[in-house]
């Protein structure tokens, strides 16, 4: 938009009528294509329309220094965005800023504690093989209100029907998949004819006599995966005794088990399948998330297995992933051929594997639908970035305050650009024909810009931002001060108005220019460097500053050509705001005014 | 015509002029009182630093019965810290507690709303993290330090070093006094503040800048005339541009006041008050500071250049001897109008008569008038 305005900006001098024209045209086009891609007003802010707001800071992983760059940044926003927008919240706007922040805007009516808890999430996605899992005690209550009678008791007899309830209810396809738990690898991998793909089988899903034999005899289990990997050592029994203890019921102890542990150690952990909470007894971390390359979820059309998750490891991903599959499988009994998917110490998922998954590929698959499986490729992919996140900041503003707040800002608008627009009267007179228009003009141009930019640029209007707004009206107002004093000074030196208008334009529009890039370089640096809400607040300083230019340019110069004309301005009407008298005009050059006016005539153009 | 119009005009005439050159030593005494005085509030006082910069939570509750006393002991049960808690004019609570994780707000929000007995829906929350403070005002630094040096890079190629530097000690005189009233009269500091001090940035020196501006203008042949010194036509300048000084000040001003103005009266604390209240303070300094600091050190700094001494030695001589031959021909005054009077109309001094001895661009005002 600069570059033509500066080449026509000379001829626009002579001609006034054209560049009013063009500004004219541009306020046309910017509304009527604001009213015609239905943007009619700017998108609001968080702030302004409630909802709730959180921003994240990436950190770096230990030993991975410079894991904030724009690629991983990019990832983790997409990654996020398909988990909050798989929540069905489609509004739900996920943006970086600066170099290592995410902005997540969740609009108010949708269930942002939910949205909240996965973009906080704290990924570091770990493979560990599962020593041991049952029902965790009273899982019965919170799972399943109909059970609680008989959950409340918290014996394994209640648990075992409860749980086997609830596997049916997911494991629908994996109690079809599940007899065939020990066929379908090989059935899988012949209808594939793939060799290096591979099938899992998803979840502790499997069938109602794995918990129930899990449940009757945890002592047994967890002494056979004592005796099998631990070798009783005291680590061991201070791991059995945590998981005796553990009950994955209570949130309060889900908050903290296994959410410590070291990637090198044994721990227990919580995880939910099908609203029961299971606890476990995981091994060593065996596979890092970051050996993840991609994960996905499909849809299976060849053996109509419905959806599943296919990951694909890194090289050194592919040998770790294949050893520890190779050792699972030898174990033939649940659940110590599982291996648990452990995001942030909590099991996501936990598999079986029937054999050694060899050549970095491999499928999950189970009674996933699409949204659980796109969840789980989600939180494998998510876990090969090598950065985790911190909330910095959460708010949540109700649309109630959010209302409030845009009322008291326009209201503060309004009673700012009436008071300066009294002002401007009571000291330019008749001059404020020219000061008022062109603020209307700034503000019409300011107003559809933004909502044309809503969609385009996702701006939107939050409370610093209208502040800068309501700021930028002094700027405004103040080009048009240097302009008027300008003139007025050339008056007082005893021109007439046409030649003062023209003499006083080409200092003065030096003036506003500079004065106005100093304002722009303020907020362009503000807009790059700073985070958060002083950003909006830098970019509507900075498009305003801008405008502002064009404005002047455009409309206040020819509008001020063409009332020179006028005989009101031209004979220095006592209300014209350009009253030689009144201005205290050199009285002597009245005498002169004659031979001044054809002289001071040419010297015009040079000037401009 | 208004007033300040025929003001404008004997300023523009130099028929009345306040010697801000000549009194700067005044000036930078103040300069200095109030910028010591500043200091010295922040290191003893401190500045009071919102939620925002230590870490915690803020709640704001739509209208409520439940007292001030009352949400403070709730908030201490629910949150185990201590609460700082308002009364707002929308008849809401604003709760501030400091010190408090993200994580644990969901739960204290949760048992405020059943204390309080409103639904937790309708409760606002701003949680902050304790490094999220940190990172608003490194950032804020970073963009202080980044602007400042730019700034100067600018304003050395546009106008001059001297100038550059004098519109810088001119920013920081206005951030230092911003900051200091911030702690003397203990004001929360949140982001809108730091966003309001920023604002300064690019007011402060806009303002600047067109005193400047003129001040280039007119001391553009400074060196081919004897009859004023730099620091007369920089005084000049000042007085030439007071007009719109005050018009600019007061234009930026007004919608300021009325974000203050509704900021506070409406909503009570909030981010409109907060910017509005350091963009207000930081306004007036930066007024200020671009007539009573800034010109006069570019004086200063001019005044010391080889170039403007020899200017000033020739000035005065010059004006020693039109002082000498003006007593002598006293009653000749009169004669001396009509060709001034005929030459073109010409910004700036050059065509002055030097039939006075005074700084400004002396003209017996009573005569003309």
């Amino acid at each position: 938009m600069a570059a033509p305005k500066r080449g026509r900006s000379a001829s626009a001098q002579s001609k006034p009528g054209r560049s009013l024209a063009l500004i004219l045209i541009a306020i046309v086009a910017l509304t009527g294509g604001m009213f015609a891609s239905g943007n009619t007003t700017p998108r609001l802010g968080i702030d302004l329309a409630g909802g709730t707001s959180i921003t994240l800071q990436a950190q770096n992983e230990p030993g991975q220094p410079n894991a904030i760059n724009k690629t991983n940044m990019n990832t983790a926003v997409e990654i996020m965005n398909r988990r909050v927008n798989g929540l069905g919240v489609s509004e739900t706007e996920v943006q970086t800023q600066g170099t290592s922040n995410i902005i997540v805007n969740i609009p108010k009516g949708t269930n942002s504690a939910e949205a909240r808890q996965q973009v906080g999430t704290t990924a570091k996605l770990y493979f560990r093989p599962v020593l041991a899992q049952e029902v965790s005690a009273g899982a019965a209550a919170s799972a399943s209100p109909s059970a609680s009678a008989s959950g409340s008791s918290s014996a394994s007899p209640s648990a075992s029907p409860s749980s086997s309830a609830s596997s049916s209810e997911k494991a629908t396809g994996s109690s079809s998949a599940s007899p065939s738990s020990s066929a379908s690898p090989s059935s899988s991998a012949t209808s594939q004819g793939r060799a290096v793909t591979e099938a899992l089988k998803a979840g502790s899903t499997p069938s109602s006599s794995a918990s129930a034999s899990s449940s009757a005899s945890p002592s047994a289990t967890s002494s056979a995966d004592a005796s099998a990997s631990a070798s009783a050592s005291a680590a061991a029994s201070k791991l059995e005794a945590e998981y005796t203890a553990l009950d994955c019921s209570k949130a309060t102890q889900r908050a903290t088990a296994g959410k410590t542990a070291k990637p090198a150690d044994a721990t227990v952990a919580c995880g939910q399948i099908s609203g029961v909470w299971y606890k476990y007894v995981l091994g060593p971390a065996r596979v890092d998330g970051t050996d993840v390359k991609k994960a996905q979820a499909v849809y299976d059309t060849q053996t109509a297995s419905g959806w599943q998750v296919q990951m694909t490891f890194t090289g050194g991903g592919a040998k770790k992933f294949a050893d520890v599959t190779a050792e699972l499988a030898k174990n033939a009994s649940q659940p110590t051929n599982e291996f648990g998917i452990v995001l942030d110490g909590e099991v996501v998922s936990s598999p079986t594997v029937s054999q050694s998954i060899t050549g970095g590929q491999a499928e999950i698959s189970g009674s996933f639908t699409q949204q659980e499986a796109q969840s789980l490729a989600n939180v494998l992919s998510y876990g090969a970035l090598p950065l985790s996140f911190k909330t910095q900041s959460v708010t949540t503003v109700t649309a109630a305050l959010g209302g409030e707040q845009l009322h008291a800002g326009l209201l503060a608008g309004a009673i700012g650009l009436a008071l300066v627009i009294i002002y401007l009267v009571a000291f330019y007179r008749g001059l404020s024909l020219v000061a008022i228009p062109s603020l209307l003009v700034s503000a019409v141009l300011t107003y559809a810009i933004m909502s044309l930019l809503g969609p385009t640029i996702h701006f939107a209007l939050n409370l610093p931002a209208v502040c800068g707004a309501i700021v930028a009206i002094g700027i405004t107002a103040d080009s048009f001060i240097v302009f008027f004093e300008r003139i007025r000074d050339e008056i007082r030196e005893g021109r007439t108005l046409r030649p003062a208008v023209e003499r006083a334009w080409p200092r003065a529009r030096r003036t506003i220019l500079v004065s106005d890039f100093v304002s722009f370089l303020a907020a362009a640096v503000l807009f790059i460097v700073t985070v958060g809400k002083v950003q909006g607040f830098a970019f509507t300083l900075g498009l305003t500053t801008v405008l502002d230019v064009v404005v002047v340019f455009f409309f206040t110069k020819p509008l001020m050509t063409l009332l020179a004309r006028r005989k009101f301005f031209a004979s220095g009407h006592k209300w014209s705001g350009l009253d030689p008298k009144g201005l205290g005009a050199k009285a002597p050059l009245r005498r002169t005014r004659r031979p001044a006016g054809p002289v001071a005539g040419p010297v015009d153009p040079k000037e401009a | 015509m208004s007033k300040l119009g025929n003001l404008g005009a004997r300023l523009h005439r130099g028929e009345i002029s306040y010697d801000f050159i000549g009194k700067r030593k005044i000036w930078y005494g103040v300069s200095i009182l109030i910028t010591i005085t500043a200091i010295v509030g922040l290191a003893v006082r401190g500045l009071n630093m919102g939620i925002d910069f230590q870490g915690g939570a803020v709640f704001t509750t739509s209208k409520t019965s439940v007292s001030v006393a009352q949400a403070e002991t709730y908030a201490k049960e629910a949150s185990g810290h201590d609460a700082v808690v308002q009364k707002l004019g929308t008849g809401g609570l604003r709760i501030q507690i400091a010190g408090m994780d993200t994580e644990k707000s969901d739960a204290t929000k949760a048992k405020l709303a059943t204390d309080m007995k409103v639904d937790p829906e309708s409760i606002n929350s701003d949680l902050v993290g304790p490094s999220w403070g940190d990172e608003i005002a490194n950032k804020a630094w970073e963009g202080l330090g980044i602007f400042m040096v730019l700034v100067v890079i600018y304003l050395a190629i546009a106008f001059e070093w001297r100038m550059a530097l004098a519109a810088l000690v001119a920013l920081i005189h206005d951030i230092t006094i911003t900051t200091g009233i911030y702690a003397l009269v203990g004001f929360e500091v949140t982001p809108g503040t730091v966003i309001g001090l920023l604002t300064i940035l690019g007011y402060s020196l806009y303002d600047t800048v067109v005193v400047f501006d003129s001040l280039k203008e007119q001391t553009k042949d400074i060196t081919k005339q004897t009859r004023f010194t730099y620091s007369d036509i920089a005084n000049h300048s000042i007085n030439g541009t007071l007009v719109r000084s005050i018009n600019t000040t007061v234009v930026a001003l007004l919608p300021v006041a009325g974000l203050l103005f509704i900021g506070g009266g409406f909503l009570g604390a909030g981010t409109l008050n907060d910017i509005s209240l350091s963009l207000f303070v930081g306004l007036a300094a930066g007024a200020y500071s671009s007539i009573f600091i800034a010109t006069p050190l570019v004086a200063d700094l001019k005044e010391a250049e080889p170039q403007m001494k020899a200017l000033k030695k020739r000035v005065l001589a010059k004006r020693a001897q039109a002082a000498a031959e003006e007593e002598m021909a006293e009653v000749r005054v009169g004669g001396s109008e009509d060709p001034e009077d005929a030459a073109p109309a010409v910004v700036g001094p050059r065509n002055q008569p030097a039939s006075r001895n005074r700084g400004g661009r002396g003209r017996p005002s009573g005569k003309r008038r």
